[in-house]
């Protein structure tokens, strides 16, 4: 048995976080440390993973597996593949960054910090479970501090109502998801039933079985990932969240959804995702239009971001409703890509906040004078949502659209004829396209109504970010440049980490 | 040396980068640094573009000083890069214009760190357009030239900057969304996005995309390719970005601008419709030839009924770009029709006359600037006169606009001519009618002198303007003296078009 | 023609391209070293052109294939091969050097006097107004201008090609834009007076209309034939080119290739020789000064607009070869007996224009009364003459009349400037700002004042009008009537009316300028100007004279034999001219009518003006007897130009500003814009839609009308602070054991 790193990098903001909960109230800034110190810990090891691990190999590596509820089949088994490694680096970076600009906040800092941690612990977890039942244990977990965040540092106006309804959209996406593992669970012949991903994957159940379970499933964790018409929860929460916790929210916790839907729904159950592909890709154009035109019309600066993280998903589930190496590569490097950016975004919109405090666009204005660093990191970040070759969005974009050209196999079905016609899916690609105009016109608004024009008096004296801040900002939007530039740093984790459900999918 | 050989492309497309990094580092307030800096680093491309000039063997069939590096294996693109007779005269008007850029914006005071950042980055974009040989890379290039010139107008243009820098970037965009699909499905359907091979295999593709006949999605994917080159170009109706982009960006930025950027669209017409399209574009070709001639009069009067210089002169620009889609038109029909004679001929004039534009716009932006510096005003009706004011100026006004009026013995009249003759035998009509946009461009070039330098002076400048400073002078010079040399002996430029372009034939 | 001066010729444009950068980069501001400069130049150039010149005469079958000096470079690639360019010299380029250097080195010369070179600048004097007494403050750039358009000249006479010529003679537009306009900054109280700078567009855009129409043709010549080479397409294999171009139908239905480019040709030279319709940026160029004015309206540019359609002759006329050939193929006999040239479609329509032209301009003329105003109309007048001549093929005479006029014409300009020079000083002297010393109702005995000037004009004058034997236009202007009268007695009338009016006119402008009393004070004390303005006069009045007897015909009644016995040969120009062309035109033989025909109306003309105004003029106020007889109205319809000028703003200047108008705010603001503003507003509005009528009440309404725990934990949980999350984690608590049921069950 290696070095768990799994463990480690799950848990270890854990015991942090209960550190923190035993430090006097007082001493915020040993508080402070304490987090960035773990955050960064978690981001380099799990940078080492990201690097250390063996492409040609490909498959699950840095395994850990130990019995936990036998007799109910259930492990604590843990392991990394080219499709959750990214996610884990993702995850390591939003912390540490989200940690960086909560540096300010002063009420409850302590528990601020500590329960900012032991949210990550659950985050972490599920990007390396392998355990069905430990997968929805970690998700749980998570569940508890994010709510008492959202309510305690959240947006006034807002917090109980974005908090609760958050909370609740996700417990529901949770539950739905749960039963239909749990059907499958049941459905595993009477002896070998296992909540392990891997058994389960190889138990290859019966296709009626699949056409039903998988709407439960994927449906349920795309709740998660804000699909339409469940999207609603996403932009209410992430504008009543605390800044970190946006980033958090939006950076990670949607993803989680779309890992899951394609980790547990499409992997286990090839032929239910055949059957409903065309269904997702009708929700997801809705998705990623629908949401692009709400946003070109928020006043409210956070609005804007929250719709557009709804937009972007849409984009990655059309990446997995395509059900090609293209396709689903495209959606592993937008769930990447989008991660890093809304984080960015939402930690802006934060800095922009907490000096105006107010995020209505017609009451901003010049705070490129004020805040230059924020402003270029939000350009940085609106290019790679519009799309803008040259960024992180444009790498993941190109292989979504081409997956979509390419259209899927799809087997006869009771589907509306339409869907199953093969112009359907190229043409939810020039459909989905115009998103990126759309995109574009808000981003450049936005801009132009924050960043540039008049600075209003009442702001001409506003201080400039801090120094953390700029750390924060720069790495964000470094790493949308570096990936955009040189996509060949993450495309072929990504392509390898999908080849179990290529496999699956009897493609590949 | 070696280095110098094997990767001669990359470093004239990455030393501006390399120079912003380098801008980056250095404090904004030390502005001297800053400006010279960036000077040097635009001169050194240039340097190596005359190299590369002279290294540059015509007679060779295909791409000269090839790279090609493992960029984006998943989708089947790398970082391919290469030129041939086409591109390298772009490449060398981007190198000669950046410097001169530089060189006029040391008038710049405010921000000048980011200014010359994006302007260097400016730069490199266009250098890649120019350089690549992989369908991703050129979209690439294609679509990040637009940010620094978004922040350029956005930043530094004058009143109306927000709106022309939005129109400019969302138009462009919207443009080339079918430019981004199509390329997404020639990729697709070619499991590559090499130009060459693209070349080849694209026309000769039959399989289906969303079920529709290899032909249909030819002809779908010819239109996408064609409306956003269009808009860049821009063709008419596709220009009204461009007067607004032009009137409001700082000077240096319109320079660019109509130097190099707007070469881009025609570029794409040259690099990749015609070839990828033989038989689309045969088909289109009356289409565009109309739409040019339309751009040749339209515009051409359109600048006549200005009364501010700047957009005169921007019109002026879409006026003459008329011209080079003429040319691509011709050449569009003549592949497929036969008349290898008229097709090389406007070919040959069509890129000429893009370098040549480059030249003479530019020129024309940099001298509009230099008044618009003394004056701070644009509008015609506030000049008058400036002659014994800035004597200087007005000879270099006058030489300009003669250049840019398409005056024999200076540069546009030669590729104006060759893109005429070629024209006139195959859409005989619309060359007829485009000769009245060569008349009114007589007219707005004069109705400029003398609404500007001619006439009694207007008192009021007296004591407030000075003649043109001799910096401003040798950002000039360069340019008016490719003018003069283009014009009495071009062949040294167009004996290494025509070989390029013969071959297309 | 030896080859070393063949490799030489294309030397004799650049001195005065070299003058024209080294006055404008360099010595801009030494007003002596300019002029050096630029008189050198010129100088070298007239002495390069006479070698060349004088050589060509005295190579014997000069014009034939062999004898022909030529010389060329690749100028473009055109796939395999390449754009030549280079220097021709045959006949015609000979002749054309010979008067063309000449007459150019002496407006050189007179530039400097009329810059008042010598006096020191006047301190009232403004760049871009006329000098009063001092010195022109533009003196030097008024030097580097007159470089460049000797340059453009020279370059169009010697070019080998068509495209070439061409270049030349844009140059020449250009610098007679900047040369019109050389008083940019002038401004009449009379708001509807053409100032200079307007009369320089004027100018500049009245021809460009017909350039680019002449490029058409040029393009087209180039296609058809794929070359533009003046050899290849007129004398390679006996003038094969020519008949192909004659047999192929072009893109116009019922044309030849050869009668499309011929007309298209045709309309260049129109605007470049303001032949009706074009010629109406002639007289207001007169705004330029005065050596600008012989140098356009007499040696250089009007002259090249008819060069131009000589040298294409062949092209007009090719037509006519495949004609003849057809007669020669049906009825020899008859082909052998056919006198004449067959009048091909270009060529009509030139006699027409040409004829209408020398006639319209010619009444005009007859009522101006500013002195350079007259002899504009007097050259539009001649050109017509000549296109007349060409249109009927009178190729010689056209080229011969050419040759004479040139002298002639820049003499009277010259000549005119001169006076309105002395008439100015006399302005300047007696602070006389009433009269316009150019005016000639102002002028008046004159001839006591200028002897030279008086003389020299006097000859030049009786030039133009033809008074018979001894001047140059006579000859050249019988030449013309004769071919006239053998080939198109329609031409022949009209012409010999215009004659008519010509000597007419001429004497009238003699009269009011140099007879009877002074007129005005500024009359009374002009003066003679310097010897750098006279002598050039003197040197052209000689030529003037002379140059008739180049062609004097051999059959000609005494002078024939004279002239021969004086060693000089008749009709010399008819022998040496005639080899550029594939068919030699036959000397016309002699005929009576046409000459007592010229005999009469130069004459009459001359007679009936002194008739006329010999007691007219007493004071300047006095109205023109021609007024008188024939009336007011019709008086003011030549006074004012038959109104040509105001129709064309009505027609061409306004609508082009309208359309300008148009385009811009119309379309482009209006349409195109609007469209693209319609779609950011359409696409808002689906934003707003989606927002406001589907997501707030239908997806939000939803989940918060059902979440009904929504409500009651946003009441509950607002004491969040004394944390009763229990609640919350009961209802997770809750879940799991549900889960755990579940699960127990299904194992």
């Amino acid at each position: 048995m290696t070095f768990p790193f799994l463990s480690v990098i799950t848990f270890a903001p854990l015991v942090a976080g209960l550190g923190i909960l035993l430090l006097p109230p007082e001493r915020k800034d040993a508080a402070r440390t304490t987090a960035l110190v773990t955050a960064a810990f978690t981001v380099l090891l799990s940078g080492y993973l990201y690097f250390a691990y063996d492409q040609a190999a490909g498959g699950f590596q840095f395994v850990e597996d130990v019995a936990w509820i036998p007799q109910l089949g259930i492990r604590y088994h843990m392991g990394v593949d080219g499709f959750s490694l990214p996610m884990l680096l993702l995850t390591g970076i939003v912390l540490l960054t989200g940690v960086m600009i909560s540096w300010g906040i002063e009420d409850r800092a302590r528990e601020y910090m500590a329960f900012f941690l032991i949210l990550s612990v659950g985050v972490f977890g599920v990007f390396a479970a392998l355990d069905l039942f430990l997968f929805f244990f970690l998700l749980e977990i998570a569940v508890f501090p994010k709510f008492l965040m959202i309510v305690v540092w959240g947006y006034p106006k807002t917090r109980e109502y974005g908090g609760m309804k958050l909370t609740l959209y996700l417990f529901l996406a949770s539950l739905v998801a749960l039963v239909g593992v749990l059907a499958l669970y049941a459905a595993l012949p009477a002896g070998a039933r296992s909540f392990g991903l891997l058994d389960m994957a190889a138990a290859n159940f019966s296709p009626e079985l699949q056409r039903w379970a998988f709407p439960l499933i994927f449906g349920g964790f795309a709740i998660m990932g804000a699909i339409f018409p469940l999207h609603s929860w996403a932009p209410d929460g992430h504008v009543a969240a605390p800044t970190a916790i946006s980033m958090m929210l939006a950076g990670v916790e949607m993803k989680i959804g779309m890992y899951a839907a394609l980790r547990i729904g499409v992997y286990l159950l090839p032929e239910g995702a055949k059957f409903w592909a065309p269904v997702i890709v009708a929700f997801a154009l809705v998705n990623v239009i629908y949401a692009a035109y709400i946003a070109l019309i928020q006043k409210d600066f956070k609005y804007i971001i929250g719709f557009s993280s709804v937009s972007h998903m849409g984009l990655v589930m059309l990446g997995f409703a395509t059900l090609n190496p293209l396709g689903l590569t495209g959606a592993g490097l937008q769930m990447f890509s989008h991660g890093v950016m809304t984080a960015l975004f939402f930690s802006i919109v934060g800095m922009v906040y907490d000096r105006a405090h107010t995020r209505m666009l017609p009451e901003l204005g010049g705070m490129m004078q004020r805040m230059p660093w924020a402003g270029i990191a939000f350009l940085v970040g609106g290019f790679t949502s519009m799309g803008m070759p040259g960024f992180s969005g444009f790498v993941a974009e190109i292989p979504i659209y081409m997956g979509l050209w390419q259209g899927v196999a799809l087997d006869p079905l009771n589907l509306p004829g339409f869907m199953t016609t093969p112009w359907f899916f190229p043409l939810a690609a020039v459909i989905s396209a115009l998103s990126i105009v759309i995109t574009a016109a808000y981003i450049l608004l936005a801009v132009r109504r924050v960043f540039f024009g008049q600075l209003p008096a009442q702001f001409a004296d506003l201080p400039d970010v801090s120094a953390l801040d700029k750390t924060a900002l720069v790495l964000l939007s470094g790493l949308m440049i570096v990936v955009g530039l040189y996509p060949a740093i993450m495309a072929p984790l990504v392509e390898s980490g999908i080849q179990p459900v290529l496999q699956a999918l009897g493609g590949g | 040396m070696d280095l110098l050989n094997s990767h001669l492309l990359s470093l004239i497309l990455l030393t501006p980068v390399a120079g912003a990094l380098v801008l980056l580092l250095i404090p904004r307030d030390q502005v001297g640094a800053l400006r010279w800096t960036a000077f040097i680093a635009s001169l050194v491309p240039l340097a190596l573009s005359v190299v590369l000039w002279l290294n540059f063997q015509p007679d060779i069939a295909g791409y000269q000083f090839r790279e090609d590096f493992l960029w984006f294996p998943l989708v089947g693109s790398d970082y391919r890069l290469g030129v041939d007779g086409v591109s390298l005269p772009m490449v060398l008007l981007t190198a000669l214009l950046a410097p001169l850029g530089v060189l006029f914006s040391f008038g710049v005071q405010d921000k000048v760190k980011a200014y010359m950042i994006l302007f260097l980055l400016l730069e490199t974009g266009s250098f890649g357009v120019f350089m690549a040989l992989d369908l991703l890379l050129f979209f690439l290039f294609y679509e990040i030239g637009l940010i620094p010139m978004y922040f350029l107008i956005n930043i530094w243009g004058s009143a109306n900057k927000q709106y022309a820098s939005f129109k400019f970037m969302l138009y462009t965009m919207a443009g080339s969304l079918g430019l981004l699909l199509a390329t997404q499905v020639i990729g697709l359907t070619l499991g590559s996005f090499s130009i060459e091979n693209a070349v080849t295999a694209w026309p000769a593709w039959s399989g289906t995309i969303a079920g529709l006949s290899a032909t249909t999605v030819r002809a779908i994917a010819f239109w996408a390719f064609v409306i956003a080159f269009a808009i860049k170009v821009p063709i008419w109706p596709f220009h009204t970005w461009l007067p607004d982009a032009h009137t409001e960006a700082p000077t240096a930025g319109s320079m660019m601008l109509a130097g190099v950027l707007l070469k881009l669209g025609a570029y794409g017409f040259l690099r990749l419709v015609l070839p990828l399209y033989p038989v689309e574009a045969a088909a289109g070709a009356p289409v565009l030839a109309t739409l040019a001639t339309i751009a040749i009069v339209a515009a051409a009067f359109a600048s006549f009924g200005q009364s501010d210089f700047k957009r005169l002169v921007a019109y002026s620009s879409v006026n003459h770009m008329g011209f080079v889609a003429l040319g691509v038109a011709v050449a569009a029909w003549t592949a497929q029709h036969g008349g290898a004679q008229e097709g090389i001929l406007a070919l040959n004039g069509a890129v000429l006359q893009m370098f040549n534009h480059g030249l003479s716009a530019a020129g024309m932006f940099l001298l509009v600037g230099v008044i618009y510096d003394r004056t701070h005003t644009r509008n015609l009706d506030d000049f008058g006169g400036l002659m014994p004011l800035m004597p200087v100026y007005g000879g270099l006004l006058l030489f300009t606009s003669m250049a840019s009026l398409g005056l024999p013995g200076l540069n546009g009249f030669v590729s104006e001519f060759m893109v005429v003759r070629g024209a006139f035998p195959v859409f005989s009509v619309l060359t007829a009618i485009s000769m009245i946009g060569l008349l009114m461009t007589g007219a707005y070039i004069l109705y400029g002198i003398y609404k500007t330098i001619y006439g009694p002076l207007n008192t009021k400048w007296v004591g407030h303007t000075s003649d043109i400073s001799a910096r401003e002078v040798i950002a000039w010079a360069p340019l008016g003296i490719l003018m003069l040399v283009l014009g009495l002996a071009p062949n040294w430029m167009v004996s290494v078009i025509n070989a390029a372009v013969a071959r297309l034939f | 023609m030896s080859p070393e001066l063949v490799s030489l010729t294309w030397l004799i444009p650049v001195p005065p391209l070299v003058s024209f950068f080294l006055i404008i980069l360099l010595t801009n501001r030494s007003k002596a070293l300019s002029h050096t400069i630029a008189i050198a130049s010129i100088a070298t150039s007239f002495v390069l052109s006479w070698i060349v010149a004088f050589a060509a005469f005295g190579t014997p079958h000069f014009g034939a294939e062999d004898a022909i000096g030529a010389l060329s470079v690749p100028w473009f690639d055109v796939g395999s091969g390449a754009f030549m360019m280079g220097v021709l010299v045959d006949p015609l380029t000979a002749i054309m050097l010979f008067f063309a250097s000449t007459a150019m080195l002496a407006i050189f010369v007179y530039s400097v006097g009329y810059g008042n070179y010598g006096k020191k600048l006047d301190p009232h004097d403004k760049p871009g107004w006329p000098a009063h007494n001092g010195v022109d403050p533009l003196y030097s750039r008024f030097f580097a201008y007159l470089s460049l358009f000797a340059f453009g000249m020279l370059v169009l006479i010697l070019a080998d090609n068509l495209l070439l010529m061409f270049m030349g003679w844009e140059v020449m537009g250009l610098c007679s834009y900047l040369l019109i306009g050389f008083w940019y900054a002038r401004k009449y109280d009379d708001p509807n007076k053409i100032t200079p700078r307007q009369a320089g567009v004027k100018a500049f855009m009245t021809t460009r209309v017909a350039d680019v129409i002449m490029l058409l043709g040029i393009v087209y010549l180039y296609f058809a034939t794929g070359t533009l080479s003046f050899r290849e397409i007129m004398f390679a294999q006996e003038g094969e080119m020519l008949r192909h171009l004659a047999s192929t139908p072009s893109i116009v239905a019922g044309l030849s290739q050869a009668s499309l480019v011929g007309i298209l040709v045709l309309i260049g030279t129109i605007g470049k020789s303001a032949q009706f319709p074009l010629h109406t940026w002639l007289p207001d160029a007169m705004e330029g000064p005065t050596p600008v004015s012989a140098m356009i309206h007499a040696a250089a540019m009007v002259s090249a607009g008819v060069y131009s359609v000589i040298r294409m002759y062949p092209v007009l006329a090719a037509d006519g070869l495949v004609a003849h050939a057809a007669e020669a193929a049906g009825h020899a006999a008859e082909a052998a007996a056919h006198h004449g040239p067959v009048i091909t479609t270009p060529m009509g329509v030139l006699a027409f224009i040409g004829a209408f032209t020398a006639l319209f301009a010619a009444t005009i003329a007859v009522a101006q009364n500013d002195v350079k105003k007259v002899l504009a109309y007097s050259t539009i007048s001649q050109l017509g003459f000549m296109l007349a001549a060409l249109g009927i093929g009178g190729y010689v005479a056209a080229a011969f009349h050419l040759m004479t006029h040139a002298f002639f014409k820049a003499l009277l300009f010259l000549g005119s400037g001169s006076i309105i020079h002395g008439m100015e000083h006399g302005a300047h002297h007696a602070h006389d700002h009433a009269s316009d010393p150019q005016d000639m109702r102002y002028m008046g005995g004159l001839r006591h004042k200028m002897p030279i000037t008086f003389v020299t004009f006097f000859i030049g004058g009786m030039a133009l009008a033809g008074l018979p034997i001894v001047t140059a236009g006579f000859w050249s202007k019988d030449e013309i009537l004769l071919d006239a009268w053998l080939h198109a007695p329609a031409v022949f009338y009209t012409l010999a009316l215009a004659a008519l009016l010509t000597a007419f006119y001429t004497t009238r402008q003699l009269w009011m300028v140099f007879f009877g009393a002074p007129r005005s004070p500024s009359a009374e004390h002009a003066h003679e100007s310097h010897w750098t303005m006279t002598a050039p006069l003197v040197v052209l009045s000689v030529f003037a004279v002379g140059a008739g007897w180049l062609n004097i015909p051999a059959d000609f009644p005494l002078f024939g034999q004279l002239v021969a016995s004086l060693g000089l040969e008749p009709g010399w120009l008819h022998h040496f001219l005639g080899g550029t062309l594939v068919e030699h035109p036959e000397t016309p033989a002699f005929t009576l009518v046409p000459l007592i025909t010229s005999l009469v109306v130069a004459l009459g003309g001359i007679t009936l003006g002194w008739w006329v105004y010999r007691n007219a003029w007493k004071t300047s106020s006095d109205v023109d007897p021609v007024e008188r007889t024939i009336g007011g109205v019709i008086y003011g319809l030549l006074k004012n130009k038959y109104w040509v000028d105001e129709l064309y703003d009505v027609l061409f200047v306004k609508p082009a500003f309208w359309l300008g108008r148009v385009f811009f705010t119309g379309i482009d603001k209006g349409v195109i814009d609007g469209f693209l503003h319609g779609v950011a507003w359409v696409s808002v509005g689906v934003g707003n839609v989606f927002r406001d009528y589907f997501d707030k009440p239908v997806v939000n309404g939803a989940s918060d009308g059902s979440g009904v725990a929504v409500k009651w934990a946003g009441r509950e949980l607002r004491p969040i602070q004394t944390g009763r999350v229990q609640q919350y984690l009961i209802m997770v608590m809750a879940a799991a054991f549900v889960i755990g049921f579940f699960m127990w069950a299904a194992r």
